[in-house]
């Protein structure tokens, strides 16, 4: 009777455990999914702010996880500016100064062109799997799909965020919420994807709602209008000198 | 009577001398710390008057949230409009909007390339329209190299971030920050000249360029962070009185934007800073008067003893006891009189030292956040002139009333048998 119970209770506790698969398995899959080899896209960032919303359109360019290059295309008093990642190493353009600068120490924490994300946020690597523990703790309905929640616990110093909880789509791998905390537990940023679209075997996101919890406001939204994966790029493009051009 | 006793004082010192150095010794005392701490206030209110406060300012209810951050994105808008209406509303004061904001300058090499950063404060204020701000400003005595700004285009730097990050006269910087809208903003300035104005918050890393040219930067057409009131001379109550009528016209609980009207004393750290100071002085003047009256109801009681046959033989030969009582007070009244006028004296020869020579202080501002000069002045008002009589007089005649008490203690019936011993 008592083996007969030792080993219910062992059954009881194996189904209960394979209910949640890997997370490292599960940020993999999230992985291969948002991120190709090269991509170029063309965004709509909105920033809606405490004196209304601004819109900024951005054309980028992206070769792996360490190169990419944007270039805003409007409105007039942002357009020309161009923004230059290599590695962890970011240089802007401004046109009407005529001047490259390094962002780096604090700057990279500042808003990006008055957006809810940060330099930082740019330069996060972005292979979840290469900076964080994974443990999924938990299920849930996130805009009508069930969703995987995984905690993520940064294992490198220099992450930009202590933990992260991440909602994962269980069929389409896609983050579909996110909170961002710092070191003493508390929450600074929030994600949420609001539409996602199909391209080719990929899910992708459409529309995402970046807000900074700390700042008052409506968050930023930013929208794919276009993209295009694994594309040729020259290898010019990801040049300090394709910044003045 | 008073020529009596003053005579009576005079030709026996031993009653005078030791409650005059006393009491002089206390009020010289009251009134250096009294031009101390008066200077101290003053220099508070004008350094942060000019640099920070003005004697009003204006700004929007979202701004003022966030005042100690000077977010010029949540600033005012429509400044010139504004500043009509307030000229017309309030013709006894002068009106000058401006734009603080913090920024990365950037010296580039001589290929463009970032040779030197450095973070600086940046103040936008009219150069060019007047000469207001350039003698609010002080910024003539201030230069400490190069020239004005003469043109668009032209920044101030202070001595100490051209020193450390290796800018020279002339040389092109470039100032990076946020528009007011969020966005990055470069701009490209020429270094006319540099300042260093012996306040460690500005010298540690202020820039000061033309307000125009920083709307252009921040893209903050016709806006400002502020907009600074200063009437021809402060006036505190005028203050109140102002931003009490203005904030009941303009200030809407419902719309974030709308503006308030702060006057200097509300402003920052200035509330707790000038309570304090009229809170020590008031203390300071409390304990002086509790302590001198203490010692001198103590020397009143050595003088009783000391006087005890003189008094003896007063009320001998018939003299009333309250008359002795008062005639004591009287005494110990000129004697307060005679003590304040010499410690008052000396106390403003020290004050007006300190008010022409001042003390630096600079080690001890180091850090500070306070828009204060590294060199502190006393400043002699003409309450310095009399600030002294109320304690030092209190204290006299205080000891007096209590150490003469005794004399109704003495009876009559026993005064001969005691002459006689």
């Amino acid at each position: 009777m008592k083996k007969i119970f030792i080993i219910i209770l062992l059954l009881f506790a194996i189904i209960l455990f394979a209910e949640f698969p890997d997370g490292n398995d599960l940020i993999r899959k999230v992985d291969d999914n948002m991120y190709s080899k090269n991509a170029i896209s063309t965004s709509r960032m909105i920033v809606h702010g405490r004196r209304g919303s601004r819109t900024m359109e951005i054309k980028s360019w992206a070769e792996s996880e360490d190169k990419s290059f944007s270039e805003y295309l409007s409105p007039p008093r942002d357009a020309g500016t161009k923004m230059l990642k290599l590695e962890d190493k970011l240089w802007i353009y401004n046109p009407a100064s005529d001047r490259i600068i390094q962002i780096s120490g604090h700057l990279l924490r500042q808003s990006m062109m008055g957006s809810d994300l940060s330099y930082e946020d740019m330069m996060e690597e972005n292979e979840l799997i290469k900076i964080y523990n994974t443990e999924v703790t938990g299920e849930e309905i996130i805009n009508e799909r069930d969703c995987w929640i995984v905690l993520l616990t940064a294992k490198v110093e220099d992450a930009a965020y202590h933990t992260k909880k991440v909602w994962i789509d269980k069929e389409r791998y896609l983050p579909l919420r996110e909170e961002r905390f710092g070191k003493s537990g508390k929450l600074l940023k929030t994600t949420e994807i609001k539409e996602v679209f199909k391209i080719g075997k990929r899910w992708y996101p459409k529309n995402m709602v970046f807000k900074d919890v700390l700042k008052k406001g409506k968050g930023t939204e930013f929208i794919i209008d276009s993209i295009e994966f694994d594309v040729e790029i020259p290898k010019a493009v990801f040049t300090k000198a394709a910044l003045r051009k | 009577m008073l020529k009596f006793l003053a005579k009576g004082l005079m030709r026996d010192r031993t009653r005078s001398l030791f409650p005059i150095l006393i009491i002089a010794a206390g009020v010289m005392l009251t009134v250096l710390f009294f031009s101390w701490i008066n200077g101290y206030a003053m220099m508070l209110i004008q350094d942060n008057a000019r640099f920070e406060t003005g004697h009003v300012k204006i700004v929007t209810r979202a701004y003022k949230e966030l005042i100690d951050q000077k977010p010029y994105d949540l600033g005012l808008m429509n400044v010139t409009e504004k500043i009509e209406i307030l000229s017309n509303e309030y013709p006894q004061m002068h009106w000058q909007p401006r734009i603080y904001f913090g920024g990365l300058l950037d010296l580039p090499d001589e290929k463009g390339e970032t040779l030197t950063q450095g973070e600086v404060i940046g103040f936008g204020v009219d150069l060019f329209t007047d000469s207001f701000e350039q003698d609010l400003l002080n910024l003539n005595d201030a230069l400490s190299q190069g020239n004005l700004p003469t043109k668009q285009g032209e920044i101030l730097i202070s001595s100490e971030v051209a020193e450390k990050l290796g800018i020279n006269i002339n040389d092109k910087v470039t100032i990076i920050g946020s528009t007011m809208y969020g966005s990055m903003a470069m701009h490209n300035f020429t270094v006319s000249g540099m300042v260093r104005f012996g306040i460690q918050v500005m010298d540690r890393g202020a820039v000061i360029v033309d307000i125009a040219d920083v709307r252009l930067f921040l893209d903050m057409e016709d806006s400002a962070s502020e907009i600074l009131g200063f009437l021809p001379k402060y006036n505190e109550d005028t203050t109140f009185e102002i931003s009490a009528t203005f904030n009941e016209t303009y200030t809407n609980e419902d719309d974030e934007f709308s503006e308030i009207m702060l006057p200097l004393r509300t402003q920052g750290q200035m509330e707790f800073l000038l309570t304090a100071l009229d809170e020590r002085m008031g203390m300071f003047i409390f304990i002086f008067i509790f302590v001198m009256s203490l010692v001198l109801w103590n020397s009143g009681l050595m003088n009783g003893i000391r006087r005890y046959g003189e008094i003896g033989v007063r009320l001998a030969i018939g003299e009333s006891k309250g008359h002795i009582y008062r005639s004591l007070i009287l005494e110990s009244f000129l004697i307060g009189i005679a003590a304040t006028i010499i410690g008052t004296a000396i106390g403003l020869i020290f004050s007006y030292f300190l008010q022409y020579n001042g003390i630096d202080v600079s080690s001890m501002l180091k850090d500070s956040k306070v828009i204060m000069s590294a060199t502190m002045r006393a400043q002699v008002t003409p309450a310095s002139y009399f600030i002294g009589f109320f304690p030092g007089v209190i204290a006299s005649v205080a000891g007096a009333v209590i150490s003469g008490i005794g004399i109704y203690k003495r009876n009559t019936a026993q005064l001969f048998k005691e002459l006689e011993t």
